[in-house]
C-alpha cells in the first residue's frame, strides 16, 4: 500500500473533486439508482441484491450443520431440515452462484476493461436486473411461506406428484431468473464484439472479459432449456400431463436429461468467471505476465465447449444407458484437462514473481487449492465405478462445494477487494483484509474436508439424521462451518465501514496494468472522458523489483 | 396520411447512443444481439421439440390418434398465411432500403393483418378443440383405452406449443406495430432502417418455428 500512503495534499483534493463528479456522485436519490442504465450502479444494485441472498442461503446452511451436530437431529422434523437444503441449493446456485461474479465485477468491470462506455445494451442490463428482483421475490415466498422442499434439482415424480410445497411458485421463480442471465450474457457478448476501444484486439483482451465471454456463452445457450424444463415441469404439475410419468407414456429420465444439460454448463457458469478473476489478480500481485495467456484464454473457449457434453455424468446410476455412460465418463476427464493447464499457469505466473501477499491475492491462492483439490475430486466422480460408490454422498457435497465454495465464492471475494477501491473510491482496511481471507480458507477446510471423509465412508447426502458413527466428523464439520461465518461476516462489516471512514483510493492503487485502473476511482459516469487508443498487450507488467531483488539477495 | 414522410431517399442524421462511435456500429450490435437471442430460442423449443419427438417416439400409436382429431385445414391456412407474412415482410424491408418509406409502412401493415389473421384462426381452432373435447383435464377425453395416455402427451405437447407460439406472433405483432409507428414519424431511411431488420428477423423466426410445429402437430400422424 505504499502508493496509496504517498498521496499528496493535492492529489487528495483532485481525487475528492473526482468523486464528486463520479458515477456515485451524480445523484443520491433511490429513484436515480432504480432507473440507472449506468452498467456500473447496475453492478452496484446486483452487488446489494445478491450479498443479501448470500446470507439467507448461508442461514439456510447453519440450521443444517446445527442439526448435523446430533445423529438423532436437532430440528424439530426432517421435513423442516428438506426445507433448508433445498432453500440453501436454489437461493445459492440459482440467487447468488450463477449471477454472482459475472452481474457485479463484470458488469462493472468489463465496459471499463475494454474502453467502452457502457455495455452494449444498457436499458437490458437495467431489465435484467428487475427481473433478477422479482424472480427473488417470487422465490423467496416460495420457500419462506410455502416451503419447498424438494432439493434444488426439482426431480419428479417428487416434485409432480408428491411434494406438498410451492414448487411450481419456484419454478416460475427459476424461469424467469433463467432470462436475467441470458439477457445479462446476450448483453456481455454483444458488447465484447462491437464496443471494444480501438486497439483493444481479440488477444489483449484481459482474460476476465474471456471468461465472461465464455460464461456468457452458456448463459445463452444452456440457460432456455432449463426455462424449458421448467415449463414442462409446471404443466407436469399443473395439469398432470404426463411428460415426465412413465404412467402416461413420459418417461422421468427426460427430466434429468434436460436439467442437467443446463445444470452441467451451469456448473461451468459457476467457476468460469472465477478463473477469470484469479487471472488477473495473480499477475497483478506477482507483479509479472500472466504465463501462457494464449492456453488460458483457449481453456475458457474450451471448457465452455466441453460442457456441453458430459452432463450424464450426474447420471451414471440413474439407469441410463452404460455405453452413454462411459461415452460421458471420458468427456468428464476431458474437461479436466483444460482446467488443470490454467491451473498451472496461474503457478507457472507466480513462479519467480515479486509477490505481495495483499487480501485479494491470498484469496487468489486460496482458491488455486482449494479449486485444485474440488477439481481432482471430480475426476474421482467422472470415473464409473468409483461413482457408484461415491453418488449420492457427502463426497459429493465436498467436491462441489470446493469448487463452488472454495473456487468461486473465494475469487468473488478476492475479486470484491481487488476492484473495491475502483468501485467505492475507497481501500478497505488491509489487515481485516487479509483476516477474512484466511479465516475464511482455514474456516473452509475445516468444514468441508471432513465430508470427503464422511462420504467416502458412505453418508449418504440429504438425510436429516445419521448413525451415530458420524458424529465426530460432523461435529468438526459444524465446527468448521462457525468459523466460517466469521469469516463471511467480517467483510459485510469492514466493507461498508470504508466507505465512509476508508482511506480514498488513487486510480490505480495496485500498480496493475487493466485499462480499468487508467480512469480515476471512482470512475466518471462515462467512463473514459476521451476513448482510449490500447497499444500495449495485456498483462505488460514490467519488473523493476526484480533486477533489485536480486541485486539485494545478492 | 396526415403527418408528411420524409421525402424517399433522404440521409437522415440519427445520432447513435452514446456508447457507440457510429450510428452503423450500433445496428451491428442490435443484429448481433437479435441472432444471440434467436440461437437462445432455438434452444428454449429445442428442448420442447427434443421432448416430443422423444415421448413420440415411445408412443407412436397414442400420438398418431391424438393427431387425427387436430384440425389440419386449419394448420395448412395458418402455415400459409405465416409464410406469406414473412414474404411479404421481405418486400417491406427491400421497399425502405430503397427508401420507399410509404410503401414500406403499408407492407408491414399487411404483415401485421396476417399476423392476426393467424392469431385468430387459432383462436378459432382452440375453440374447436376444446367443443371436441381434446384439453387433457377434460373428464371426457376423446381418446379412451390403451391410446389414451399417448394421445393426452399428444395434446399437452399441442397446447404447450401453440400457447408459446401465439405468445410469441403477439409480441410479434406488437414489434411490426412499433415498426409502424416510428416509420410514420420519419424515423428510417434508406441508410438507416435497423429495427425494420431486426423485428424482420424475429418475425421470420416466430415463421419458422410453426414450420416445425406444422408437420408435428398435424402432418406426422397422418403420415404414419
Amino acid at each position: 500500500m505504499s502508493t496509496t500512503a504517498s498521496s499528496t495534499a493535492s492529489s487528495t483534493a483532485i481525487e475528492r473533486r473526482q468523486i464528486s463528479s463520479s458515477y456515485l456522485g451524480e445523484d443520491f436519490r433511490l429513484l436515480s439508482w432504480l432507473t440507472t442504465t449506468d452498467h456500473k450502479r447496475i453492478a452496484v444494485l446486483y452487488l446489494v441484491s445478491i450479498t443479501l441472498f448470500f446470507f439467507v442461503g448461508g442461514t439456510a446452511a447453519a440450521f443444517m450443520r446445527w442439526n448435523l451436530i446430533s445423529p438423532d437431529g436437532m430440528l424439530r422434523s426432517d421435513e423442516t431440515y428438506n426445507r433448508l437444503f433445498t432453500m440453501h441449493g436454489v437461493i445459492m446456485v440459482w440467487f447468488f452462484l450463477v449471477p454472482s461474479i459475472p452481474v457485479t465485477l463484470g458488469n462493472f468491470c468489463i465496459p471499463l476493461m475494454i474502453g467502452a462506455r457502457d455495455l452494449a445494451f444498457p436499458r437490458i442490463n437495467l431489465l435484467s436486473w428487475y427481473l433478477f428482483v422479482t424472480a427473488g421475490m417470487v422465490v423467496l415466498y416460495a420457500l419462506f411461506v410455502g416451503g419447498v422442499d424438494v432439493g434444488w434439482t426439482f426431480y419428479p415424480p417428487l416434485s409432480t406428484n408428491y411434494s406438498n410445497g410451492y414448487v411450481l411458485l419456484a419454478a416460475i421463480a427459476i424461469f424467469v431468473a433463467g432470462f436475467s442471465s441470458i439477457a445479462t450474457g446476450l448483453n456481455f457478448i454483444v458488447t465484447i464484439h462491437t464496443l471494444r476501444a480501438p486497439g483493444m484486439t481479440w488477444t489483449r483482451l484481459p482474460v476476465f472479459v474471456w471468461s465472461h465471454y465464455a460464461t456468457s456463452l452458456l448463459y445463452v445457450l444452456a440457460t432456455p432449456v432449463l426455462a424449458m424444463t421448467m415449463v414442462l415441469l409446471f404443466f407436469e404439475r399443473l395439469f398432470r400431463t404426463g411428460v415426465f410419468d412413465a404412467r402416461n407414456g413420459g418417461d422421468l429420465l427426460l427430466f434429468q436429461h434436460m436439467f442437467w444439460f443446463y445444470s452441467h454448463p451451469a456448473v461451468y457458469i459457476m467457476i468460469l468467471p472465477g478463473m477469470g478473476v484469479v487471472s488477473e489478480i495473480i499477475p497483478c500481485f506477482s507483479h509479472k505476465k500472466l504465463f501462457g495467456y494464449d492456453f488460458v484464454v483457449w481453456c475458457s473457449m474450451a471448457i465452455a465447449v466441453i460442457a456441453f457434453f458430459v452432463w450424464g455424468h450426474h447420471m451414471f446410476v440413474s439407469g441410463q444407458s452404460l455405453y452413454a455412460s462411459v461415452v460421458f465418463s471420458l468427456m468428464s476427464y476431458a474437461v479436466a484437462v483444460p482446467s488443470a493447464i490454467k491451473v498451472f499457469n496461474w503457478i507457472g505466473t507466480m513462479h519467480k514473481g515479486f509477490i505481495r501477499f495483499d487480501a485479494p491475492m491470498l484469496y487468489a491462492i486460496g482458491f488455486i487449492g482449494l479449486f485444485t483439490s474440488g477439481g481432482l475430486t471430480g475426476l474421482w466422480l467422472a470415473c464409473l465405478a468409483a461413482d457408484v460408490h461415491l453418488s449420492q454422498t457427502y463426497f459429493v457435497v465436498a467436491h462441489f462445494h470446493y469448487v463452488m465454495v472454495g473456487g468461486m465464492v473465494s475469487a468473488f471475494f478476492g475479486g470484491l477487494h481487488f476492484w473495491w477501491p475502483k468501485i467505492t473510491g475507497r481501500l478497505y482496511p488491509e489487515m481485516w483484509g487479509r483476516a477474512a481471507a484466511l479465516i475464511i480458507f482455514i474456516g473452509f477446510n475445516m468444514t468441508f474436508a471432513p465430508q470427503y471423509i464422511l462420504g467416502y465412508t458412505g453418508m449418504p447426502r440429504r438425510y436429516a439424521s445419521y448413525p451415530p458413527q458420524y458424529q465426530v466428523l460432523n461435529v468438526m464439520s459444524s465446527a468448521g462451518a462457525s468459523v466460517l461465518a466469521l469469516g463471511y461476516l467480517l467483510p459485510l462489516f469492514y466493507l461498508p465501514w470504508s466507505l465512509f471512514r476508508g482511506p480514498r483510493s488513487v486510480a490505480n492503487p495496485w500498480d496493475a496494468t487493466g485499462l480499468e485502473w487508467q480512469t480515476s476511482s471512482p470512475p466518471p459516469t462515462v467512463n473514459f472522458y476521451a476513448t482510449p487508443i490500447v497499444t500495449w498487450d495485456p498483462y505488460d507488467y514490467k519488473e523493476p523489483e526484480r533486477q533489485e531483488q536480486l541485486d539485494y539477495h545478492g | 396520411m396526415a403527418d408528411s414522410p420524409p421525402p424517399t431517399g433522404s440521409v437522415l442524421t440519427v445520432p447513435p447512443e452514446f456508447q457507440y462511435g457510429s450510428i452503423f456500429r450500433q445496428g451491428e450490435a442490435a443484429i448481433t444481439g437479435m441472432w444471440l437471442f434467436l440461437a437462445q430460442e432455438c434452444l428454449f423449443f429445442g428442448g420442447l421439440f427434443l421432448s416430443w419427438i422423444y415421448c413420440r417416439y415411445w408412443n407412436i400409436a397414442g400420438f398418431d390418434a391424438g393427431s387425427a382429431d387436430a384440425q389440419v385445414w386449419i394448420g395448412s391456412i395458418n402455415t400459409g398465411i405465416l409464410v406469406t407474412s414473412s414474404f411479404v415482410y421481405a418486400m417491406a424491408l427491400a421497399c425502405i432500403q430503397g427508401g420507399r418509406v410509404r410503401f414500406m409502412t403499408i407492407l408491414l401493415g399487411v404483415v401485421a393483418a396476417l399476423g392476426i389473421a393467424f392469431l385468430c384462426l387459432k383462436g378459432y381452432e382452440w375453440h374447436l378443440d376444446f367443443a371436441d373435447h381434446t384439453w387433457v383435464l377434460d373428464p371426457d377425453f376423446k381418446v379412451k383405452g390403451a391410446l389414451e395416455g399417448g394421445a393426452k402427451l399428444f395434446w399437452s405437447f399441442y397446447w404447450i406449443s401453440t400457447v408459446l407460439h401465439a405468445a410469441h406472433m403477439t409480441v410479434g405483432i406488437g414489434l411490426v406495430a412499433y415498426v409502424i409507428m416510428c416509420a410514420r414519424q420519419g424515423r428510417f431511411s434508406a441508410t438507416y432502417h435497423t429495427p425494420v431488420e431486426v423485428v424482420g428477423i424475429y418475425w421470420s423466426f416466430v415463421d419458422v418455428v410453426w414450420l416445425i410445429l406444422w408437420p408435428l402437430i398435424y402432418l406426422i400422424g397422418r403420415a404414419s
